[in-house]
């Protein structure tokens, strides 16, 4: 690694015309089975396979081009660009939903019940007796229609008011488990930093560890919202903001560990990571560190605020 | 490092040279054009006489939604891109773009993105046919099945467009040869350092929007359904929230472009460099605060109407000193009036009068007259083909003998020039009168005493049509011809493409130059 050496520019690779491919034959296939395309479901799972495939040769190709010392500090600088953007992206995608879930409460919902001058004749004419509340338990629709309505609320709420007790509320030992997941990962970094595998690969394990304890909790908060709780994707605004919020999240979630999982294996079973060369595992604890932020304000929005 | 071009077909389609992906970029971008090109002339054939005489109403909301799609995020953007990659690597003395694969899997998404798009047109019900704004619940409750497809090409559209900008962001901040500080930086680099940025907070939110929808549709949801808490206006905040800075990608760049060839030929470098700069900050900045603009008479509290007015006639300011620079560069300049330089131009003009109408358009209280009109379809074309469409013709005159190392013709260019011209401002500017008349957009049929301006638009759209048939002929011509241009190709032009041979080497700058 001289940073003198020329910047590497890659020979001819084959490798994003097919992950053009696997994209396509993957968004295709998902958009052939959400209309109800024969053969809909085939076409996304092959896609997909083809999509990971490439992806793993991607990877493959470059860590091997880092081993091979073709990586100069430049190219490694723009990795981390190219990183931190991705993440920057990221938040935009979430503030889109974030955005989504403020305009509903603060403006929407109180303009349907006839709140402020302009909007109450669509309270008086469409929606009779609908009055805001958040979370909302009752949709216009049901206010107004009563059993005719279509667009039913949930039953109960997961905010923080709707629990018995904090201790037996499932997102505090979500966000305990996450932020605790933070720090270990942090603790990794500052070993591999030290040079301290041992350290590293136990702290990043227990990583991985509490990733995947939160993904099963989350489950459990989503089977406990559909079975006991009606709370669905369905359940009017409420159910559309709080699934799509927290089922990014937990998608995100599931690649970060996913990420993590990866860094782990890459660093137990080959040996990779030096303490100055190590920008994948850096990479996915940034993206690690992004999702928790995301669960914070997910936490404090859409839970307790909720 | 050393190798040329690879043999073959299978060099367009492996390749990680930048000069290699943005010929590729721009030729795609040139083929859309023409398809959503041809779109338009359906819809202005249509329009020819009052009365329906050549397609359905249901074919013409089609062609309209797919004519607006497949110009913005076919032919405008890609074109951009294109220039992106052929250019700022040379500008900034790199040896390449900072991610070269990533770059090849950019644009070749776009192929598979559009081929899903077109698509539309033969699947049952019919292509998207709500509009290029797709506002819910015509996108939603009321679209035809292929709005599916729509919404997973636009994914995959987003995505390329993210990891292209991404990619000019790192090569403009990671890849500048020693010396090359960013206030050295030419203003086609610093544009779209900024359209990057735009570009990368505003496609996730694109992302974010259509991805709704798709749960509407689909999985029960009701962001878009006021039955369930949701509201229709949400839909036009998060667009608009993207669709705001989006027409600003797609002018951003233009400007760059024209500060570029502006002064070549007005023989003086150009007027208030610093400003400039600070100008298409503040652009980038007012973008994102001016977006509901756009939304005035759908009903929103009227602190919303003034503040986004106020906010919106802002930003007439740094564009006024954009405009203002471009004249001062002029001014008591040895002009000589080359292709590139009359649609610079031309530019400059019609781009300034777009600029006007969309003032107007800013007036809360007016644009309760304009809302939906054709005066609002005549201002975003003057903004965008005059704009957008007319500095990237203005590049490839400018650019095109260092690419392929021919010259193209100049009579031929500037015949294209003045059918261009004639025709946008036939096509265009009786639509502001039709518009102001109360004619609305996105109609087949119109009263008959719109009956006149509508024949002499279309007879200019047809002229422009034609125009750049003209074009795509001088460039192949070009590309195949025997008539050498020299290195420095015009006169003392500045900047580092005119330090190397013409045309420019397969591989630049593998070693950084010196900057003075």
């Amino acid at each position: 690694m001289s940073s003198q050496s020329q910047y590497y520019v890659p020979e001819q690779s084959k490798l994003p015309i097919f992950a053009s491919l696997g994209l396509a034959t993957t968004v295709w296939g998902l958009a052939s089975w959400l209309n109800g395309g024969e053969y809909g479901t085939t076409i996304l799972f092959v896609g997909f396979l083809i999509f990971a495939l490439v992806l793993w040769c991607w990877f493959h190709a470059v860590i091997g081009e880092n081993i091979a010392g073709l990586a100069n500090d430049q190219l490694q600088r723009s990795y981390v660009w190219g990183m931190g953007w991705f993440i920057f992206s990221e938040v935009m995608f979430f503030a889109a939903f974030f955005g989504a879930l403020f305009y509903v409460r603060t403006f929407a919902l109180p303009w349907l019940s006839g709140d402020g001058t302009h909007d109450s004749f669509t309270n008086t004419i469409l929606w009779p007796g609908f009055e805001h509340q958040w979370p909302l338990l009752t949709t216009p629709d049901a206010a107004a229609n009563g059993d005719n309505a279509l667009k039913l609320g949930p039953e109960q709420s997961m905010s923080l008011s709707a629990a018995p007790s904090i201790w037996s509320w499932l997102p505090f030992w979500n966000t305990a488990v996450l932020l605790t997941s933070s720090v270990t990962v942090h603790i990794a970094h500052t070993a591999l930093k030290n040079s301290n595998r041992k350290s590293f690969h136990l702290w990043l394990g227990i990583t991985v560890c509490l990733g995947i304890i939160f993904l099963i909790l989350q489950a459990e908060e989503y089977i406990e919202a559909y079975h006991h709780m009606g709370l669905t994707l369905s359940s009017g605004i409420y159910g559309a903001t709080f699934f799509m919020l927290t089922g990014f999240h937990g998608a995100h979630v599931a690649l970060g560990t996913f990420m993590l999982l990866v860094m782990f294996l890459r660093a137990v079973l080959k040996n990779h990571f030096k303490s100055d060369d190590c920008f994948g595992f850096e990479a996915a604890s940034w993206y690690w560190h992004f999702v928790d932020v995301v669960w914070l304000c997910l936490f404090i929005f859409v839970y307790v605020l909720g | 490092m050393a190798h040329g071009p690879a043999q073959g077909v299978t060099r367009w389609f492996f390749t990680t040279n930048h000069k290699d992906i943005g010929t590729m970029y721009l030729w795609f971008s040139f083929s859309m054009f023409f398809i959503g090109g041809f779109f338009a002339l359906v819809i202005r054939a249509e329009l020819f006489e009052p009365g329906l005489q050549i397609i359905e109403p249901e074919f013409f909301n089609q062609m309209t939604t797919l004519h607006g799609l497949i110009m913005v995020f076919g032919a405008v953007m890609p074109a951009f891109v294109g220039l992106a990659n052929w250019m700022i690597p040379i500008m900034i003395g790199a040896p390449d773009m900072a991610l070269p694969r990533m770059n090849n899997w950019s644009f070749w998404i776009l192929p598979f993105a559009f081929a899903i798009l077109l698509s539309t047109l033969f699947m049952e019900g019919g292509a998207p046919n709500f509009g290029w704004t797709f506002y819910a619940p015509l996108s939603t409750t009321y679209a035809p099945p292929s709005v599916t497809f729509f919404i997973v090409a636009v994914h995959i559209m987003g995505a390329s467009s993210i990891m292209g900008a991404i990619n000019i962001i790192a090569t403009i901040l990671n890849m500048r040869a020693p010396g090359m500080t960013l206030m050295k930086m030419p203003l086609f680099v610093w544009t779209w350092l900024i359209t990057a940025y735009l570009l990368i907070a505003v496609m996730p939110v694109l992302a974010g929007v259509v991805t709704m929808m798709l749960m509407d549709i689909h999985f029960g949801t009701s962001f878009f359904d006021a039955a369930g808490g949701g509201d229709p206006v949400l839909f036009q905040h998060v667009f608009w929230f993207f669709g705001h800075p989006e027409v600003y990608i797609m002018i951003l760049p233009a400007f760059g472009i024209v500060s570029a060839i502006i002064p070549t030929f007005a023989r003086k470098p150009l007027f208030g460099y610093a400003s400039m700069v600070y100008a298409t900050a503040s652009i980038a900045f007012l973008s994102f605060i001016v977006w509901a603009h756009h939304m005035f008479t759908v009903g929103i509290p009227l602190a919303g109407e003034l503040f986004f007015m106020y906010a919106t006639m802002l930003i007439a300011v740094p564009t006024g000193v954009k405009v203002f620079n471009w004249v001062t560069t002029m001014f008591r300049g040895s002009l000589t009036f080359e292709t590139p330089m009359l649609f610079s131009v031309a530019f400059v003009i019609l781009f300034t009068i777009g600029g006007f109408s969309g003032l107007m358009l800013a007036i809360a209280p007016a644009d309760f007259q304009y809302h939906d009109t054709y005066f609002v379809v005549a201002h975003f074309h003057y903004v965008l083909v005059p704009g957008a469409i007319f500095s990237i013709t203005a590049a490839v005159y400018y650019w095109l003998p260092k690419w392929c190392g021919n010259m193209y013709n100049e009579l031929m260019g500037k015949t294209h020039f003045w059918m261009a011209f004639i025709g946008l401002n036939l096509t265009f500017f009786p639509m502001h009168f039709v518009g102001l008349a109360g004619m609305p957009r996105r109609i087949p049929d119109y009263a008959l005493q719109f009956a006149d301006f509508n024949m002499i638009s279309s007879c200019g759209a047809f002229l422009f049509g034609g125009a750049q048939l003209l074009f795509l002929f001088n460039v192949v011509r070009t590309i195949r011809s025997s008539k050498k241009a020299t290195d420095e190709v015009w006169e003392k032009p500045t900047g580092l493409e005119w330090e190397l041979p013409t045309p420019a080497p397969y591989h630049t700058f593998s070693t950084p130059p010196v900057i003075r």
